[in-house]
């Protein structure tokens, strides 16, 4: 998305996405007391919807002080300067946290569904999927029907024509990293609670992935997005669970991935529901 | 010769440009004894690092409040890997090159130290590692030693303990990653099915993997009475939660890399009624192992993890080595290293073999409602 209105990739996605896992582990321990005595739904949406907001308050200002000041500048500068702010916030994560994994409290009580035929799922995978579905629903309703989401579009499509129909850039801008910061955080915190065991770097694989995804599925598309990430997920799941029958070690599973990363720049550069572009980075 | 000639014209050269630039000059101090370390104190395994560089820090102080070695004060000089393979060699050579260390310890992952090995035995500066247990690292050279058992050991200590738990039927998970994980399956695999046991289903994932469900589907279908995993406990607390997550309600047992507190907090539940092999156990009644507990937890409030204990026992035996030489030449250092019979250290009498491995007695620890305790003691 960020890369739909500003055209470079914000490599310290991942690490937002870490910190909102963090601030999901430090808000539940300070409002712990407060939240005991709710029930468990509601307790995970105050943690959600907050740490979501200190997210966003925090993309907001990466975008202020890293990225607005380059903005006329090329866009090579922005892309190491992305990288430098990502390696920033790793190793002030790895200051303020400590290096060592911390365990990631049970937002959602641990249940297990068992069904026939040997299929289980736990209650937090559902609750995992429904929540992010609802944000995809809800972050596609924002960009397709809210003046702002039309805003994002038409910047999106060309900065200058935008601003001579009356956009504010500045404030869209803004508002895009605000929104894709608060849905990293809660990425990370749906995340976490999957796999309890946070630590500052956990974000690196995941934004490489969430990149890829988003290439797969074709750039600036929010479904293709989607579609990309289950592609990725499902294969190095099953490249996972059987490449040791043909006798490949699991660890080629992020390989496979990136095969058909490779695979799909070379036959369809668009990504599988892009639209075709003339320029490229 | 004409090395020589030219280190003799540019020492003292150097000696002088040192003096110049007032200050830079902290090698020339002969009133110390410089030690060089390696620990991971940041990034993945930092609760090892951080433990190692406890215990050797505690046998620093001590040795320094006796009055020092050979009448000078020990200097230790930490650097960290940030736990990053590659990292490792990278500062071994700055401490080795740069600082003139007469002395290394550290790592205690079998990969990183397999990365410092060959620079100390090139330089010649013996090399103690407080934890790797893969056979490999020793394997370098005569430079390079050991405080702790080996995987074939390790591996073969597991294998007998679950053919007697009566698991004829097991899984093995693997860290394909990790020289140390690949080592101990091994060793497990070779005497396991030598005896008896069948290994019905092998998996393999990666350090740093946080999804571990199609290998357990896997292993959940093979139907096995326990699992082998010998892994990090970076990963194996979140493993072990997946697995009863998919209804695996089998014990698993690994080996000692499964130490760290971290686990327990990870893992919760999950890891109740497992195994691990370790180095010692802090509930040993042994006055040595009581006496050290007791000054650990003076110091720091908690009770000490058996890496602070090899960390101590490395530095111990460096010194030992170094009393005994009576020099820091790094070769005298080596041979009497080498010859090291029954040197009381905490985790045990060390003995080193002609590889310059220890021969030591392994623990068995379970896992109890979050609590270590311990099983029984292996011995050679």
């Amino acid at each position: 998305m960020v890369y739909g209105v500003l055209r470079f990739i914000n490599f310290a996605h991942g690490d937002v996405f870490m910190l909102g896992a963090f601030s999901g582990v430090y808000l539940n321990k300070w409002l712990g007391p407060a939240l005991a005595g709710l029930p468990w739904g509601v307790s995970l949406l105050i943690i959600l919807v907050l740490s979501m907001a200190i997210c966003a308050a925090l993309g907001i200002v990466i975008e202020f002080l890293a990225y607005r000041p380059l903005r006329s500048r090329p866009r090579l500068n922005v892309l190491i300067t992305a990288i430098g702010v990502s390696l920033l916030i790793e190793y002030s994560g790895q200051l303020i946290f400590g290096a060592t994994q911390q365990p990631f409290p049970q937002l959602i009580p641990a249940e297990n569904l068992t069904f026939t035929g040997g299929l289980a799922v736990t209650k937090t995978q559902v609750i995992v999927l429904v929540t992010v579905v609802a944000l995809l629903i809800g972050l596609r309703f924002v960009v397709m029907k809210s003046r702002l989401g039309l805003a994002m579009r038409a910047l999106s499509l060309n900065p200058t024509a935008s601003a001579l129909m009356g956009v504010n850039n500045s404030v869209v801008i803004s508002f895009t990293f605000g929104l894709g910061s608060a849905l990293a955080a809660a990425g990370g915190i749906l995340y976490a609670s999957l796999y309890p065991s946070v630590e500052p770097f956990m974000g690196i694989l995941p934004g490489l992935k969430a990149f890829i995804a988003a290439v797969l599925g074709g750039i600036g598309n929010i479904p293709g997005a989607a579609l990309g990430a289950l592609i990725i997920g499902i294969t190095e799941t099953l490249v996972g669970g059987y490449s040791q029958a043909v006798g490949l070690p699991s660890g080629y599973k992020e390989g496979v991935a990136f095969v058909i990363l490779i695979l799909m720049l070379l036959f369809k550069p668009s990504g599988l529901l892009g639209k075709i572009e003339r320029e490229k980075v | 010769m004409l090395a020589r000639l030219l280190s003799r014209a540019v020492l003292p050269l150097g000696i002088t440009l040192a003096f110049l630039t007032a200050g830079c000059s902290k090698k020339e101090n002969t009133n110390e004894i410089v030690i060089g370390e390696v620990a991971s104190l940041t990034g993945g395994t930092a609760a090892w690092g951080k433990a190692q560089n406890d215990g050797v820090k505690m046998a620093v102080e001590e040795i320094n409040a006796a009055g020092g070695l050979l009448g000078k004060k020990v200097k230790l000089l930490t650097e960290d890997d940030q736990s990053k393979n590659g990292e490792a060699g990278t500062v071994t050579k700055k401490l080795v090159s740069r600082e003139k260390v007469v002395g290394m310890l550290g790592e205690i992952s079998s990969s990183k130290s397999l990365e410092m090995a060959p620079i100390c035995q090139k330089e010649g500066v013996p090399m103690i590692s407080p934890g790797s247990t893969n056979t490999k690292v020793t394997e370098v050279g005569d430079f390079i030693f050991r405080v702790c058992f080996i995987d074939p050991f390790q591996g073969t200590v597991m294998a007998k303990f679950a053919l007697s738990k009566g698991w004829k039927n097991m899984a093995v998970l693997t860290d394909v990653k990790e020289d140390y994980s690949v080592g101990l399956s091994q060793f497990f695999k070779e005497y396991y099915s030598k005896n008896d046991g069948k290994v019905a289903v092998e998996q393999s994932f990666s350090k740093g993997d946080k999804d571990f469900k199609s290998q357990l589907t896997a292993i959940k279908a093979a139907n096995v009475d326990a699992i082998f995993l010998p892994g990090y406990y970076t990963e194996i607390g979140l493993i072990a939660k997946q697995a009863r997550e998919l209804g695996i309600t089998v014990p698993m047992c690994g080996g000692d890399g499964w130490d760290d507190a971290s686990l327990m907090q990870v893992a919760g539940s999950a890891v109740d009624g497992c195994f691990f092999s370790n180095h010692f156990s802090t509930e040993d009644k042994s006055q040595a192992i009581q006496a050290f507990v007791k000054k650990y937890e003076a110091a720091r409030g908690t009770k000490p993890s058996t890496f602070v204990a090899l960390g101590y026992d490395a530095a111990m035996l460096l010194f030992h080595g170094i009393k005994t030489a009576g020099t820091t030449d790094g070769k005298a250092v080596r041979d009497v290293l080498a010859k090291t019979k029954d040197f009381p250290g905490i985790t045990g009498s060390i003995t080193l073999d002609e590889k310059r491995n220890a021969t030591k007695a392994a623990v068995i620890l379970t896992i109890d409602k979050g609590e270590v305790k311990y099983v029984e003691t292996v011995q050679p």
